[in-house]
């Protein structure tokens, strides 16, 4: 027997692609676009909405009988915004210097809309298994475009990779730099990112045109 | 048959290739196709998107050899090998053949690059997306190597002309649909991703990159470069040499005199919006004047690092930089322009303004018109709507005071409680 059903599976692999929270729902930009100059930080930026998403929809999803409906966004709220906590203080005990270059980006994880989204849509009306699965695929799916733009912003903008030097050395002009290349600045600034996240929509319709909406 | 005929038989035969939209680029380009419309218009302007196209390039190719003739003039004179001519435009020291040689070597390897990339884009999307060949970037590829540094190297100006062309024209829709200015967006993009390509004191000569800290090394500082940072007393340009062009800058936009030869047959080929120059002349002369008069009345002390260029004679604006090379041949551009004639004077006006306050207040940026007409490409839609609303608005108040006659319906009416 599989691991996951193929309905469980699904919970996981959906929002990778076909139906990804940034590039089809196009929700949490504002985070995409902040804090990809470096790929390190995409990754810890990831890690954090990973946690802060895989806890919260399984709280909400055991919750889900007991929350007035009411004051659900409240207490929604109060559980995003613990486990935001959380992320920010282990941060700051473990990985300072970073902490400071998400600076109030993961305080902001709480108004991310990507999360609140999976609450509203999916871990008040199902169990805190399969919530469980689909904030980790929606998670996921949000990681993998940061991970993108990270990527290619940081490869082009300063020429390295996690902070590795990959393309040469740009003061002593050793690899790609003797050659005469040089960073593009440009990829440093949040517009660029705009155009990157683009990019990756462009190119994900055109493989699959399915998603192209009506116009 | 003759080569036109058998021209055309080709073009019946292949019709379906994937090719097609390639060799029809060339074909149209060259020859008029002997097709017959069936239905709809059967008397067409001549003047379609090629013939437009090909007259701005016309209107652009005086500053190109002047470009290029400047090129070699800065860069000898820069090395102290010829003296700076005095004898009005037509200085035989200007019009060396050393000079054109030098520029034409520098030069027209940013003109090819800039088509090659550019139209082998465009060639490939046509093919994609089995188009006919639009021949929007004609205009764009002749405008881009005129607005950059001389001694940008290749590899760079070929990014940003992939840049520009997919990003600001290819993904909008291509020719005709674009938000902004191609050609300005190529310029941002190269603004942004090099600045130090794009700006200082040594990208203007050629040369001066390479001297660099060393004993011979050059500089080549523009008007406004010496204005941002207030050594206008080193600056040994006098005015006709900023109007007839021979003085460093970007290679075509330095010669005002012959963009505005260019801007005038535009204008009288009916091209370019006279409305849009106009208006951005006065745009721009209005915030001179402004800046004049609040260092007339005495507000900002001559130690503010804005001092010397809101001092800088309000008009001689027009003479330096980009300015008028944006308002002439940018900022007419009709697709990304506005379209009503109200909305024209609006844009055009702002376009001015702006370029002139933005090279005031940012010294980073001495060159705030590509930045100014990129801002308005922007608002241009959004003055439009105003215009037309506003329109609309005018002609219902019109409506209201009208005396009405009945109206047929109803008469109909009458007519059926008549009857009933």
């Amino acid at each position: 027997m599989a691991l996951l059903s193929k309905k469980d599976a699904n919970l996981i692999l959906d929002p990778l692609a076909d139906n990804n929270p940034i590039t089809i729902q196009v929700l949490g930009i504002c985070s995409a676009l902040a804090i990809t100059a470096e790929l390190k930080a995409s990754v810890v930026m990831a890690l954090s909405v990973l946690f802060v998403l895989g806890a919260g929809n399984v709280v909400i999803s055991l919750l889900r009988n007991v929350i007035p409906s009411k004051i659900r966004i409240i207490v929604q709220l109060v559980v995003v915004a613990t486990l935001v906590i959380i992320v920010d203080q282990v941060l700051k005990a473990f990985a300072y210097e970073l902490s400071k270059t998400l600076s109030v980006f993961v305080g902001l994880i709480i108004t991310n809309c990507i999360i609140m989204g999976r609450f509203e849509a999916f871990a008040l009306g199902n169990g805190p298994w399969k919530s469980f699965l689909d904030g980790i695929g929606n998670a996921l799916g949000y990681g993998i475009i940061l991970v993108i733009i990270g990527f290619f912003r940081e490869l082009l903008g300063s020429g390295t990779l996690f902070g590795f030097p990959v393309l040469g050395d740009p003061v002593t002009k050793t690899g790609l730099y003797a050659l005469g290349y040089e960073n593009n600045g440009f990829m440093i600034i949040p517009p660029a990112a705009l155009i990157v996240v683009g990019i990756v929509i462009w190119v994900q319709r055109s493989r699959n045109r399915t998603l192209i909406e009506e116009a | 048959m003759g080569l036109k005929e058998k021209l055309h038989t080709f073009r019946i035969k292949n019709q379906d290739k994937k090719w097609f939209p390639v060799f029809s680029g060339f074909h149209t380009f060259l020859f008029t196709p002997n097709e017959t419309t069936h239905n709809g218009t059967h008397i067409k302007g001549a003047d379609d998107l090629k013939r437009t196209m090909n007259t701005v390039v016309m209107s652009l190719v005086p500053c190109l050899i002047f470009g290029m003739f400047n090129t070699g003039y800065q860069h000898y004179l820069a090395l102290g090998e010829i003296e700076p001519v005095a004898n009005g435009f037509f200085s035989a020291g200007f019009w060396a053949m050393d000079n054109f040689l030098l520029g034409l070597w520098k030069v027209l390897p940013l003109v090819i690059v800039s088509y090659g990339v550019g139209l082998a884009i465009e060639f490939l999307f046509c093919v994609i997306k089995k188009h006919e060949i639009e021949e929007g970037y004609l205009v764009t590829g002749m405008l881009v190597p005129l607005i950059v540094p001389v001694d940008l190297p290749l590899w760079m100006l070929a990014v940003a002309v992939a840049f520009g062309v997919v990003i600001g024209k290819e993904v909008f829709g291509g020719t005709g649909m674009n938000i902004l200015n191609p050609a300005l967006t190529i310029r941002a993009f190269l603004f942004f991703a090099y600045p130090t390509w794009m700006s200082g004191d040594k990208v203007w000569v050629h040369g001066a990159v390479d001297t660099a800290g060393t004993a011979d090394a050059i500089s080549g500082e523009t008007v406004l470069g010496f204005l941002a940072q207030g050594r206008t007393a080193e600056m040994g340009y006098s005015l006709s040499d900023m109007f007839f062009g021979f003085i460093p800058g970007s290679i075509g936009e330095t010669s005002t005199l012959l963009i505005l030869l260019g801007g005038l047959f535009l204008v009288f080929s009916k091209i370019a919006s006279w409305r849009i120059m106009l208006s951005a002349v006065l745009g721009a002369l209005a915030m001179g004047l402004i800046f004049n008069s609040v260092v007339d009345a005495g507000w900002i002390p001559e130690y503010s690092k804005f001092y010397t260029l809101m001092s800088f004679e309000y008009w001689q604006h027009l003479l330096v930089g980009g300015l008028a090379f944006g308002i002439v041949f940018m900022a007419t551009d009709p697709v990304t322009g506005s379209q009503t004639n109200q909305g024209k004077w609006i844009y055009g006006f702002l376009i001015g303004f702006l370029s002139v306050m933005i090279r005031v207040f940012n010294p980073g940026y001495p060159e705030g018109v590509f930045l100014a007409i990129l801002l308005m490409n922007v608002f241009a839609p959004t003055i439009d709507h105003y215009v037309v609303r506003g329109n609309i608005k005018k002609r219902l108040k019109r409506l209201k005071t009208a005396t009405i006659y009945p109206k047929a319906s109803d008469e109909v009416d009458a007519l059926k409680t008549e009857t009933a």
